[in-house]
């Protein structure tokens, strides 16, 4: 299969609303989560939730803010960056790939003056078509917490067969009282800010944001490129809400990933995990990335610096990837305190500078859906 | 290369009816969407006691799959390609209205429209590629075209591919077996033709 070139990107979020606000942030170890009150929650909790005044302040400049709902503002203002960067891309060669796991799920409860259909996925893709005038049909992925990063191997396997040339994925979710309120009844939610792989661990915070790239099957100009050289997904058949104990469904896809890119475990330079922080998710990896002889990889999760921002989760994290292996740093492992998982893993605990040819990103989600994505660096 | 691979074999639930491979197999007039699926799952005689606790679309995806791999085997790696409309809305609605009172984890966990994937990994042990799109009507050109990239690349030997939608209690099913086996040529025109075969309108709108 042919290479998949990420080009421009964008993230929104509360760390930033570009990708260069949200990498500054990391380096300096700015966390987006902050202290909830409680609404409908006995406990308090954390979670990394984009200011509206602000959103709206971004939005007004590129269109009326009364007319689209928050998940829309954030999505379309990511799609725009990246357009106005690239602006002799031909839309109708263009697939809009829009990946999500909620969507407009907070107008269940609050419609406000927006029409019942608006909940619909493929409303919520028109509305981005439109917008920008994408000539074909958009393709809408709605596949848990996997969503964004398969997004990437949707516009990898769709596209490799001719049928588009560039694609700009889309991963974005909102935190809604809807998920908070399910995350709740699950007793899945941390009381503070979220520990991935940590002793003190315990449950997720959330987030919401928009990321976008642009991918296409033409090699860019630039000196140095990344690019998607293996991907696959296997779902665990175990447990619908609860991760593998063997992580049987992660480790397949990582070695199948793997064997399509044609690279041993020991290529692999950075590791960007999942990383929930809920204790048996954390675990799951830990064994699924042993099995794999991934134990000595430098690895991150970034869900303590963004909570878990489901849908946009994978996407977003291949976006910092992809960048930690053009500028060779390594961002630490928010909230990290001590190894908390059976095996041993190379978390980071500081920023560091690392040259990276081959990064790994992976990630789980309910339903028992595992994904594992291979970039390459090409660098002169 | 679209001459490769061949449509085994299909199944169709919609109105209260069944039809496999184009024969009506099984009609009832319960208009009870509850009730349906229980009359068909005692018609099939499934014996799956999980069955009882999922969503409608888990119980629909499980329907119509049993159907398919008790005549055609399954493997490890057959793919799940499964796209609706109504994504999971139809079991997101009674979560929600849960929240006014007690909000229920049970319910919580079928707010995703690809747990039907999960359910139907289990039950068939497949440990395979899924994806599940959706598309505001049946999309049997991005069916063909994401299916036929898993089979190309051989990540996968077989796909189950298709509709699954149920909103407001209406059903519409269309599940078929795609592999390198012999039978209907796996192309756009035929995924439309036997969608529709049994179809008065092309699709559910709301």
């Amino acid at each position: 299969m042919k290479k998949l070139y990420l080009l421009e990107d964008a993230i929104i979020s509360p760390l930033g609303f570009s990708t260069k606000e949200n990498i500054q942030a990391i380096r300096e170890g700015k966390s987006g989560l902050k202290l909830q009150k409680p609404k409908f929650t006995e406990n308090q909790f954390f979670a990394g939730i984009i200011d509206e005044i602000l959103l709206n302040r971004a939005f007004s400049e590129i269109g009326s803010i009364e007319k689209f709902t928050k998940l829309e503002k954030m999505i379309l203002l990511a799609v725009k960056q990246v357009l106005d960067k690239n602006k002799n891309l031909d839309l109708s060669e263009t697939a809009l790939i829009l990946t999500t796991t909620k969507g407009n799920i907070d107008l269940l409860k609050e419609p406000g003056d927006f029409p019942e259909s608006r909940l619909k996925l493929s409303e919520l893709g028109k509305v981005v078509a439109n917008f920008f005038v994408f000539k074909q049909t958009p393709i809408i992925l709605s596949n848990a917490c996997i969503s964004g990063g398969l997004g990437l191997a949707v516009a990898r396997r769709l596209g490799n067969s001719g049928i588009f040339k560039n694609a700009i994925v889309v991963g974005a979710d909102l935190v809604s009282d809807f998920v908070i309120s399910g995350f709740n009844s699950f007793q899945a939610l941390s009381p503070e800010a979220c520990k991935p792989f940590s002793k003190e661990r315990d449950g997720i915070s959330l987030g919401e944001a928009a990321a976008a790239m642009l991918v296409s099957f033409d090699q860019p100009q630039n000196s140095a490129n990344i690019s998607l050289i293996g991907d696959a997904s296997a779902n665990d058949a175990n447990h619908i809400s609860g991760p593998s104990r063997t992580g049987e469904g992660l480790y397949k896809s990582i070695q199948k990933a793997l064997k399509e890119a044609s690279i041993s475990a020991e290529k692999v330079g950075f590791l960007s995990a999942h990383g929930t922080a809920t204790v048996y998710n954390d675990e799951m990896e830990s064994i699924a990335f042993h099995r794999s002889g991934l134990q000595e990889v430098p690895i991150h999760s970034l869900k303590g610096f963004y909570g878990h921002t489901l849908g946009a989760s994978a996407l977003l994290e291949s976006i910092i990837t992809k960048h930690s292996m053009l500028n060779n740093e390594l961002f630490a492992s928010k909230n990290f305190g001590e190894l908390g998982v059976s095996k041993s893993l190379n978390i980071i605990q500081s920023n560091k500078h690392k040259e990276i040819y081959y990064a790994l990103k992976t990630a789980s989600g309910f339903g028992g859906c595992n994904l594992a994505l291979v970039f390459k660096a090409e660098k002169e | 290369m679209s001459n490769q691979f061949h449509i085994q074999d299909w199944v169709k639930i919609k109105n209260g009816e069944i039809f496999n491979s184009g024969k009506l197999i099984f009609e009832s007039t319960e208009k009870e969407l509850t009730l349906f699926l229980k009359e068909c799952y005692e018609f099939l005689e499934i014996k799956y006691p999980k069955f009882h606790k999922m969503d409608g679309l888990s119980k629909l995806g499980i329907l119509g799959s049993e159907i398919i791999f008790r005549k055609n085997k399954s493997t490890k790696d057959t793919a799940l390609v499964i796209s609706n409309n109504a994504s999971s809305l139809e079991n997101d609605k009674q979560f929600q209205e849960s929240t006014k009172t007690f909000a229920s984890p049970a319910l919580f966990v079928y707010t995703l429209p690809n747990i039907v994937l999960g359910e139907i990994s289990i039950k068939y042990k497949l440990q395979s590629e899924n994806a599940f799109f959706i598309s505001e009507d049946f999309n049997a050109g991005l069916l063909k075209d994401y299916s036929e990239s898993l089979l190309s690349s051989e990540k996968t030997s077989s796909v189950l591919c298709g509709w699954l939608d149920l909103q407001n209690g209406e059903y519409d099913v269309f599940l078929c077996l795609v592999s390198k086996e012999k039978n209907i040529p796996f192309s756009e025109e035929s995924l439309k033709k036997l969608y529709c075969a049994e179809n008065d309108k092309p699709t559910h709108r709301t």
